[in-house]
């Protein structure tokens, strides 16, 4: 039998304990470079509401991980991902991804950022256009091809000492309740109540808009994850 | 042309969440399964760089966190090799960047209180683009092994941590580059996370002396593969099918 010729992707390994050195080498406690990468997502020219996404990883055991890096990936408020595949324009300034650790003594991370708008989903973004306006999916991930958009969402990556290969999860927000109902991804979880872990909880703090998503990696309602 | 998906990853090739020989990943391991997502716009995409956000310095780990005419101690050398995917495409201009111990395994960082010293002149992080032909290149000098808590006695075998984007989310990849020889390697509970022979070959460079530069820099070819994407023939069904 001919083999196949494709490569293996190169395997993962943890990020350790040190990995702000490279990623982050003022939090390691020393000035390397003219300017880190990932501190702000949106920049100064962003249309949208500005909010602040804040929250702690917890583990098995119930204690907050204190050496975890964490990347955002969003699409700006028109829902158009900083990208050349992405049909549209983003503000000048508008990279959508970002770069947070979490607080050595606390745990604590966030970031502040724009909310995103709405992107659209598989169906469109393959060619397929939609056969009737509204198609409902299954829990089992089929027939979402007609769906329209997928609800507004902040694609996060997880890693740290003792994770091995990097964790992905989504941000979705509590006060889009019509747009979460319908969005594929959700949907696409069986267990409605695990749904729950993905949607943060809107508050206001001195005026500001804050959405607390705490990420529990193992145990009781652990956060879903997902192989991307 | 229409942006295509990226190859289902192979996660028996990689490491599982849950080894309980590296003691930290038994409760920072998730129980459920992963939910299986086909790619949208969300994980094809992802963030671009450019050479604003860098300086061309910040690849050379002997230049970039020494004194003026100070460099240091340690065995010098380069590593270098090329980005691709699994299809042997070359990914060009995305971000690599690295970080790694001293010569003495003493990492500059203020959670690290290993006995081995600092080195004044040396910062132990780097960062580059690769160029249109998804080649990248870095100078320092050779970590050293160190101990941690894990097993009473184990010590990491010399590596540098390597961190790569891709042009997708999906592709974003942390891994470590060990070195050809190192008879660390095959009792560390980190590298046996991966249970595949091969694949833990494919994170060991060979001694490349072929990009030595004599009587100065001895040197390592680390060759990196990013997930491959689909091609879209079959993506792009007709409308009404």
């Amino acid at each position: 039998m001919q083999k196949l010729d494709y490569l293996k992707e190169t395997p993962s390994q943890t990020a350790g304990p040190y990995v702000h050195i490279g990623l982050a080498p003022g939090a390691a406690g020393f000035d390397i470079y003219s300017q880190e990468l990932g501190w702000d997502i949106a920049g100064p020219n962003a249309k949208g509401e500005r909010i602040r996404v804040e929250g702690i990883v917890i583990d098995g055991t119930g204690s907050p991980v204190k050496d975890v890096m964490l990347e955002a990936w969003q699409a700006n408020a028109d829902g158009i991902y900083a990208h050349g595949e992405h049909a549209g324009e983003v503000e000048e300034g508008f990279r959508g991804w970002g770069r947070v650790i979490t607080d050595f003594n606390t745990g604590e991370w966030g970031f502040d950022t724009i909310k995103p708008g709405p992107v659209p989903a598989r169906g469109l973004m393959t060619g397929v256009r939609p056969a009737e306006e509204e198609e409902m999916q299954d829990a089992y991930g089929r027939g979402h091809a007609g769906l329209r958009a997928m609800a507004p969402h902040i694609n996060l990556w997880i890693v740290a000492r003792g994770i091995n290969i990097g964790l992905n999860t989504r941000v979705y927000f509590s006060d889009e309740e019509e747009a979460n109902a319908h969005d594929p991804v959700l949907n696409i979880i069986e267990w409605e109540r695990r749904r729950q872990t993905l949607i943060t909880k809107r508050s206001e703090r001195d005026g500001q808009v804050v959405y607390r998503f705490d990420i529990k990696l193992q145990g009781e309602d652990e956060t879903v994850f997902f192989d991307i | 042309m229409k942006p295509g998906e990226f190859y289902q990853r192979d996660r028996r090739w990689h490491p599982a969440a849950y080894d309980k020989d590296y003691k930290t990943s038994v409760t920072r391991s998730p129980q459920y399964a992963l939910i299986s997502l086909q790619n949208s716009m969300s994980e094809i995409t992802g963030p671009v760089f450019g050479h604003n956000d860098i300086d061309p310095i910040d690849n050379d780990l002997i230049l970039n966190y020494a004194k003026p005419g100070e460099s240091p101690i340690g065995e010098r050398i380069i590593v270098h090799g090329r980005v691709l995917d699994e299809n042997a495409r070359p990914v060009p201009n995305t971000l690599v960047e690295i970080w790694q111990a001293n010569a003495g395994g003493r990492y500059r960082h203020k959670k690290d209180t290993y006995l081995a010293p600092i080195d004044p002149n040396f910062g132990g992080c780097g960062r580059t683009l690769t160029d249109e032909n998804g080649y990248y290149f870095f100078r320092t000098v050779k970590p050293g092994a160190y101990p941690w808590r894990n097993w009473v006695n184990d010590w990491r075998p010399a590596h540098i941590h390597v961190s790569v984007f891709g042009s997708g989310f999906a592709q974003r990849l942390i891994t470590q580059m060990y070195f050809e020889g190192d008879p660390l390697i095959e009792t560390c509970p980190i590298v046996n996370t991966i249970k595949d022979k091969a694949a833990i070959g494919q994170l060991i460079a060979p001694l490349d002396r072929n990009a030595t530069i004599p009587l100065d820099t001895i040197a390592y070819k680390f060759d990196i593969v990013l997930r491959g994407r689909r091609s879209t023939l079959f993506e792009n069904r007709l409308e009404g099918n």
